[in-house]
C-alpha cells in the first residue's frame, strides 16, 4: 500500500515487457495484463535479505554499503587484484550469484555515481578514465536525479548524459538548482562521494571447541563460565543485557543438547548468570562426551551503564531478579506474575495479572469501596427480589444474613461484549452472616437472580 | 501472650487454615519487612486473589505471584524462594496434606534463608513439621460502635491450634484499615494456657513497628 492504493513494488522482466512499471497501481496493471500474478511485498524481508547479501559481498572487499532498497555498493579500490582483475572479479561475482539463483546487474566505474548509472542502465565495466565515454549514451535518469528534474531536462531536449555534459552549466543551475549538476559531477568524478560501509551488527555468540571431550558437570560449568565471560564483554561494549541465552552442547556423536535460560531482567553480569545455568545443566545427558560448546544471547535488550549509588548499589533487586529467573526456569517465566492496576469499575477487570519479568510494579490502587479479598466466578444462590435473602445456602452451608450493606450498582461496560455480564446491571451487597462469613453478593435486576462473587476475610 | 505468637517467628514455616486464612495471610504480609513477597499457588485454582481487597492490608505492588502447574512445583518453588532469602515472606497454597519429608524440607529451607513461610492449608491437613498452626474464622461483629463503621467489619477469631515453641491460645482481633494495625479486641480465654486479656483497653500491635 502506497498513497492509499495498492501499487506494484517490483516486477519481473516479462511484466516489464508487458508495459508495466514500478509504482503503477495494481488496478491499472490488471487492466493491462489480466493474467498478472501478484504477491504482497515484504520490504522487511527484502531488507533482511539485502543484509545477508551485504555480508556475503564483504568477501570481495571490506567496504560494502547498501544503496536504496535493492542495491549494494562496493568500494573495491585495492581489492580487485586479489581476484585477478576487475573483469575476473565481476564474472566471479556473477557466477556465484547465479549458482544461488540470483541475477546481478553490476556496474563498475571510477565513481560511485557512474557505477550506479552503469548498473541500472547498461550493466558492465567502464575502464579507468573512460567514465565520461561510457556514460555519454546513457539517459539522464542514470544520474540519480529526481523524476521532476529528469522530466524537465527531457523537455529541454537533453536526453542523454553526453548532451547534458556539453550544455553550459550556468543556465542549467539557474533553472534546476545545484542538485542536477552535483549528481553529474559526482558521476564524472569532479566531486567526491564516499561509500559508507555499514557497521557489522554485534554478534552475541561465543564458541569453545575442546581438544578432548568432557562429561563432568563441573567441567561443563567451567566451560560455560569462560564462554559467559566473553559474551558479557560483548554485551558490556554494546551496553546491552541478555534476556534469553541458549547454550548448545555438541557431543562427540554429533548430537547436540540445548539449554535455554530466560532471565527475569536484562543482565550482563557473568557471575550472576552462571549459577542460573545450574538447573538447566543438571538434566543434560553428556553421552560419550561434549567437544564443542556454543553460547548465544538469542534475545538482548538495551541496558545502559548505570552509576552505582546508595539506592541501587545494594543487591536487593538483583537477588529478587535472580530468584525469579530460577523460579521461571522451573515453571516458566510467564507464570511469575504481578498485579497491575487497570482502569475499570468491573471488579474482575480492575486489575491485570502480567508477567513480572516484563513489567514494573504499578502504583495507584484506589478501591472505590471495600472489596473482597477473594474473587471467584459467580455462584448462583436462591433468592428473590431486590433485597438480599434472609437465609440462603452457599457451598453446602446454611447461612443467615445478619447485616447487609449496599447496594452498590455497577453497570456493565457496553463497549466490551463480556459473556459474564450478559445479565446486565449488578447491585452488589456486602453480606455479614451470623455464621461469620462475609460475602460479596450481587443481584441482577434485569434478569433476576442472586450470586456470590467474592469473600471478605 | 499474643505478642509471643504473632508476628510469626522468622525462619520457620507456619500454617493457617479455616475460612479466614486469606485475611490472616494478608495481615502477615502487612507485618512482613518491606520488599517483595511471593505468593505461590497452583494455576488451576479458581479462587483468585483480589489486589483491590489486599490494598486494605498492604501494597499489592509488592506481591509476586507464581502459578505453578502442579502441587510438586508449588513445593519446589517455595523451597527455592525460602532458601534464597531474597524475599522476607513466602506464601503458598497447598491443596493436599504435606508429608513429614516435604514439611521438613520446607522448614530447613526457611531456616537456611531466614525466610518466613506461611502455608494456606485446607482444614485438617496440617503437616507435623509446621512451627505453628492457626485456625482463623471471621466473626459477626456485634460490639458497640459497630454501626459507625458501615461495611468494614474485620472481626476474626484467631486460634493457635499448634505451637512448637509456646502455648496455644485464641484471640479475637480486628484489622484497622485506617491505621493498618491489628487490634486485639479481647482474649477469648477459654483454652488452658491462653493469655488473659490486657487490663487497659485493646492491645495494639503496630503493623510497621519492630517486633
Amino acid at each position: 500500500m502506497e498513497a492509499n492504493s495498492e501499487r506494484l513494488y517490483c516486477l519481473n522482466r516479462a511484466a516489464e515487457k508487458a508495459g508495466l512499471s514500478r509504482g503503477m497501481s495494481l488496478a491499472d496493471a490488471r487492466a493491462f495484463c489480466p493474467g498478472l500474478m501478484t504477491d504482497p511485498a515484504r520490504p522487511d524481508r527484502d531488507a533482511a535479505f539485502l543484509g545477508v547479501l551485504r555480508r556475503w559481498a564483504t568477501r570481495y572487499c571490506p567496504w560494502v554499503g547498501t544503496d536504496g532498497r535493492d542495491g549494494l555498493i562496493l568500494d573495491i579500490s585495492g581489492a580487485s587484484h586479489l581476484f585477478g582483475g576487475e573483469e575476473e572479479m565481476l564474472s566471479d561475482m556473477q557466477a556465484r550469484a547465479a549458482r544461488s539463483g540470483l541475477t546481478l546487474r553490476v556496474g563498475l566505474a571510477d565513481t560511485r555515481g557512474a557505477a550506479w548509472a552503469l548498473a541500472h542502465h547498461a550493466p558492465g565495466l567502464a575502464a579507468p578514465g573512460e567514465t565520461a565515454a561510457a556514460l555519454a549514451p546513457l539517459p539522464v535518469a542514470a544520474l540519480r536525479l529526481e523524476p521532476a528534474e529528469v522530466a524537465g531536462l527531457e523537455r529541454l531536449g537533453l536526453r542523454h548524459v553526453g548532451e547534458l555534459e556539453a550544455t553550459p552549466r550556468a543556465p542549467l543551475t539557474r533553472r534546476f538548482g545545484p542538485s542536477a549538476l552535483m549528481r553529474l559531477d559526482q558521476a564524472m568524478g569532479r566531486q567526491g562521494e564516499a561509500v559508507s560501509p555499514e557497521a557489522e551488527p554485534p554478534h552475541y555468540a561465543t564458541r569453545l571447541t575442546l581438544p578432548e571431550p568432557i562429561g563432568l558437570q563441573e567441567d561443563v560449568m567451567e566451560g560455560t563460565r569462560r564462554l559467559l565471560a566473553r559474551l558479557c564483554e560483548t554485551l558490556e561494549r554494546q551496553e546491552t543485557g541478555a534476556r534469553r541465552l541458549c547454550l548448545t552442547l555438541r557431543r562427540v556423536d554429533r548430537d547436540s543438547r540445548q539449554v535455554e535460560l530466560r532471565l527475569a531482567a536484562p543482565m550482563r553480569d557473568a557471575a550472576r548468570i552462571l549459577p542460573l545455568f545450574q538447573r538447566g545443566l543438571d538434566g543434560i545427558d553428556a553421552g560419550f562426551g561434549i567437544d564443542q560448546m556454543r553460547l548465544e544471547a538469542t534475545q538482548v535488550e538495551s541496558l545502559p551503564a548505570q552509576q552505582l549509588g546508595p539506592r541501587n548499589g545494594g543487591n536487593g533487586n538483583a537477588r529478587l531478579e535472580d530468584l525469579l529467573t530460577r523460579i521461571g526456569t522451573r515453571i516458566g517465566l510467564e507464570n511469575v506474575q504481578r498485579f497491575l492496576p487497570a482502569d475499570s469499575h468491573i471488579p474482575a477487570r480492575a486489575f491485570r495479572t502480567l508477567p513480572a519479568a516484563w513489567t514494573e510494579p504499578g502504583q495507584g490502587w484506589v478501591p472505590p469501596r471495600p472489596r473482597p479479598l477473594r474473587l471467584f466466578a459467580p455462584e448462583p444462590i436462591a433468592g428473590h427480589g431486590p433485597r438480599p435473602p434472609e437465609r440462603f445456602r452457599w457451598r453446602r452451608m446454611s447461612l443467615v444474613t445478619a447485616r447487609a450493606t449496599g447496594p452498590e450498582r455497577i453497570a456493565p461496560e457496553w463497549w466490551f461484549d463480556d459473556p459474564d455480564w450478559r445479565r446486565g446491571l449488578r447491585d452488589y451487597w456486602l453480606i455479614e452472616t451470623r455464621q461469620g462469613r462475609r460475602l460479596w453478593l450481587f443481584h441482577t435486576p434485569q434478569a433476576p437472580g442472586w450470586f456470590v462473587e467474592g469473600e471478605f476475610a | 501472650m499474643f505478642r509471643n505468637a504473632f508476628p510469626l517467628r522468622a525462619g520457620r514455616v507456619h500454617e493457617v487454615c479455616g475460612p479466614g486464612a486469606t485475611a490472616f495471610a494478608a495481615v502477615t504480609c502487612a507485618r512482613a519487612r518491606a520488599g517483595a513477597l511471593i505468593w505461590i499457588r497452583e494455576s488451576w485454582q479458581p479462587e483468585g486473589l483480589n489486589p483491590l481487597g489486599l490494598v486494605d492490608f498492604f501494597d499489592p505492588a509488592r506481591l509476586v505471584l507464581a502459578n505453578a502447574p502442579s502441587a510438586v512445583d508449588v513445593l519446589a518453588v517455595a523451597e527455592e524462594a525460602l532458601r534464597d532469602g531474597a524475599v522476607s515472606l513466602v506464601l503458598l497454597e497447598v491443596t493436599r496434606p504435606l508429608d513429614l519429608r516435604e514439611g521438613r524440607r520446607l522448614q530447613l529451607a526457611a531456616q537456611a534463608g531466614g525466610t518466613t513461610g506461611l502455608c494456606l492449608i485446607p482444614e485438617g491437613m496440617g503437616s507435623n513439621a509446621a512451627e505453628s498452626r492457626w485456625q482463623v474464622a471471621p466473626l459477626l461483629d456485634q460490639g458497640p460502635g459497630r454501626l459507625d463503621r458501615a461495611g468494614d467489619s474485620t472481626l476474626m477469631r484467631w486460634q493457635l491450634i499448634k505451637n512448637k515453641s509456646g502455648t496455644l491460645g485464641a484471640w479475637d482481633v480486628r484489622w484497622n484499615r485506617k491505621t493498618y494495625r491489628l487490634d486485639v479486641v479481647s482474649s477469648v480465654g477459654q483454652r488452658p494456657g491462653s493469655a488473659g486479656a490486657p487490663a487497659g483497653g485493646p492491645l495494639r500491635v503496630d503493623a510497621h513497628g519492630g517486633q
